[in-house]
């Protein structure tokens, strides 16, 4: 086997591994993090020279022509992307990656020779065909489950969930028969199977996230995210490699441990996410008639002169700060705050925003120093002494409901205790629009709540201004 | 290498990755999937390994593509994540 002629490759490839463990703990804290990302680079350097100069290399000029269209493509998109639209720009890329592992298990099964993964007797190692057919399927899973996810987050198609009927019959049947195909290629190393695997792959993938929708996509982003390293894993296993097969397995249990870290923080089982439909359903139980109750409208001003004179104010961003485009008010508003003497902190609740991490990003591009950023269990115990929540593009995170109303279908979700500090605003568009869970908040009509109901971009700086007066 | 070594780096991964991952600050949750994107895509190397080798046309330009589209997640992973790590900065540093 070719691989196997000089150690110096694999010991280069196994460098090129730990530099990419080396990347992941840079992350640990944003101090770091820079480092680690430049590790990440030089990894990644060190495994494409490898392969370069140990492969006899027949099309040089096509090949550096190809890394060049992606890099100009890659940079001028992360560029030009707006940080509110990461989530699908991360969906975008997670597609490109399961594409690319369904064009190299293709490539492979053309080619095996290339690969080094021919048996003796001229036909494709068994164990390599069961890799190339797992990294093909899970590649093609990726990308059509992706692409779905592109389209959801990028809003150009409905976000809500889309039910098929008997979905959950057909994605087992596809299942099965995607296992049957997979045992044909073993058996046979026919083309036909191998393509049969691939197109059921694509059709699994685009059903399996179809019935998933809003505040579950980060769950489906995570998930997407690990499935991509499998499928490098796969990959790697096939071409015997150790930088893949390290990476695969970093990045599969990195996304994997965020959608259980998303799956917690919404108190929800990975296989009830995955199984979709949860806005729908609840949404028809809120559609029921329900009782008025009071409520007090608040204005800029009074917002305004109430933070202006309070000791301590806890922000509480939520997807809606992202949608209204509103961070950069905000963190003036906050600077504002700050030069009357008010103590400012930012509460973000795991499952804020539309991917694990979302407000935060925001946030930093707003100027908002991180370590006035505070997470859900690090700040809770500090609303007692608060004197203002501002609640602004949250909902569901501050509903009390998910602590006492063991029938609310947001039961034993983890939420801040807004409800115990002294005043609480609430920007929200109107009255009339729920949370994506679709029940009804108590700290609505509560005594010290004001409903601030604008855009929050426009609330927030129509605040600014009663404060700079 | 045999299979039983080869999976045994596979499994030791894991585990290194699941510590290193627990280790992450939720804050940093963003980038680290678009730098966790941006290393998957070291599947560059059978995409560069198909590419070059002679033998089959289909396979090089099948190759080739993934080329493209592996380098576009290289470079553009790399990018944004080095662009919001930026983004990230303490009280008094301005």
């Amino acid at each position: 086997m070719e691989h196997a002629v000089n150690p110096w490759v694999a010991v280069a490839y196994l460098v090129a591994g730990v530099c990419f463990i080396l990347a992941l703990r840079g992350l640990s804290s944003p101090a770091t993090s820079r480092a680690g990302n430049r590790y990440g680079m030089i990894g990644m350097a060190i495994a494409v020279a490898t392969t370069l100069v140990t492969h006899q290399i027949a099309s040089l000029p096509e090949i550096l022509g190809a890394i060049a269209i992606g890099a100009v493509i890659g940079i001028t998109t992360a560029r030009r992307i707006q940080m509110t639209a990461m989530p699908q720009l991360v969906a975008a890329f997670h597609s490109l990656v399961g594409l690319a592992a369904v064009l190299v298990g293709v490539a492979a099964f053309l080619n095996p020779a290339a690969f080094g993964i021919l048996d003796p007797g001229g036909a494709i190692a068994s164990v390599s065909r069961i890799e190339m057919a797992l990294g093909i399927a899970i590649g093609a899973i990726t990308f059509s489950g992706s692409v779905i996810a592109f389209l959801k987050l990028n809003g150009s198609m409905s976000g809500a969930a889309i039910l098929l009927p008997g979905r959950h019959i057909i994605n087992a049947l596809l299942l099965l028969a995607l296992a049957f195909f997979l045992y044909g290629f073993f058996d046979s190393q026919s083309p036909i199977d191998i393509a049969l695997v691939t197109a059921l792959a694509f059709v699994l993938g685009f059903l399996l996230i179809i019935p998933i929708g809003g505040a579950d996509m980060p769950v489906v982003v995570s998930m997407l995210n690990s499935y991509s390293g499998w499928a490098a894993a796969a990959m790697g296993f096939t071409l015997h490699n150790t930088a893949m097969i390290v990476t695969g397995a970093l990045v599969g249990s990195s996304g994997a441990i965020l959608s259980y870290i998303m799956c917690k923080a919404m108190n929800r089982s990975f296989v009830s996410v995955i199984a979709g439909g949860f806005g729908a359903e609840a949404s028809a139980v809120g559609g029921e008639a329900k009782v008025q109750r009071p409520w007090k409208r608040g204005s800029a001003e009074d917002a305004a002169f109430l933070m202006k004179e309070a000791e301590t104010v806890i922000i509480i961003p939520g997807y809606g700060m992202a949608v209204a485009q509103a961070q950069h008010v905000l963190r003036e508003m906050a600077d504002r705050l700050k030069a009357h003497g008010v103590g400012v902190k930012y509460a973000i609740h795991p499952v804020a925003g539309r991917m694990p991490g979302h407000m935060n990003v925001l946030l930093a591009e707003a100027n908002v120093p991180y370590d006035e950023v505070f997470e859900l269990e690090d700040i809770n115990g500090e609303f007692a002494q608060a004197d203002v929540a501002f609640v602004i593009g949250a909902n569901d995170v501050v509903n009390p409901a998910a602590k006492t109303d063991k029938s609310s279908p947001i039961y034993g979700i983890p939420v801040f205790d807004v409800d115990k500090a002294k005043t609480i605003f609430f920007i929200k568009r109107s009255m009339g629009g729920q949370g994506y869970a679709g029940v009804d908040n108590d700290v609505f009509y509560m005594d010290q709540t004001m409903m601030l109901l604008a855009d929050a971009k426009k609330m927030v700086e129509d605040i600014n201004k009663a404060l700079a007066d | 290498m045999d299979f039983v070594s080869i999976l045994s780096i596979f499994v030791m991964a894991c585990f290194v990755g699941y510590y290193v991952v627990w280790s992450v600050t939720p804050a940093l949750h963003t980038p680290l999937m678009a730098v966790t994107n941006a290393i998957s895509s070291v599947i560059v190397v059978g995409a560069l390994v198909a590419s070059a080798a002679a033998g089959s046309p289909v396979a090089k330009w099948l190759g080739l593509g993934a080329v493209v589209l592996a380098s576009i997640n290289i470079f553009g992973g790399f990018a944004v994540t080095a662009r919001m790590l930026a983004m990230y900065k303490k009280k008094d540093r301005k």
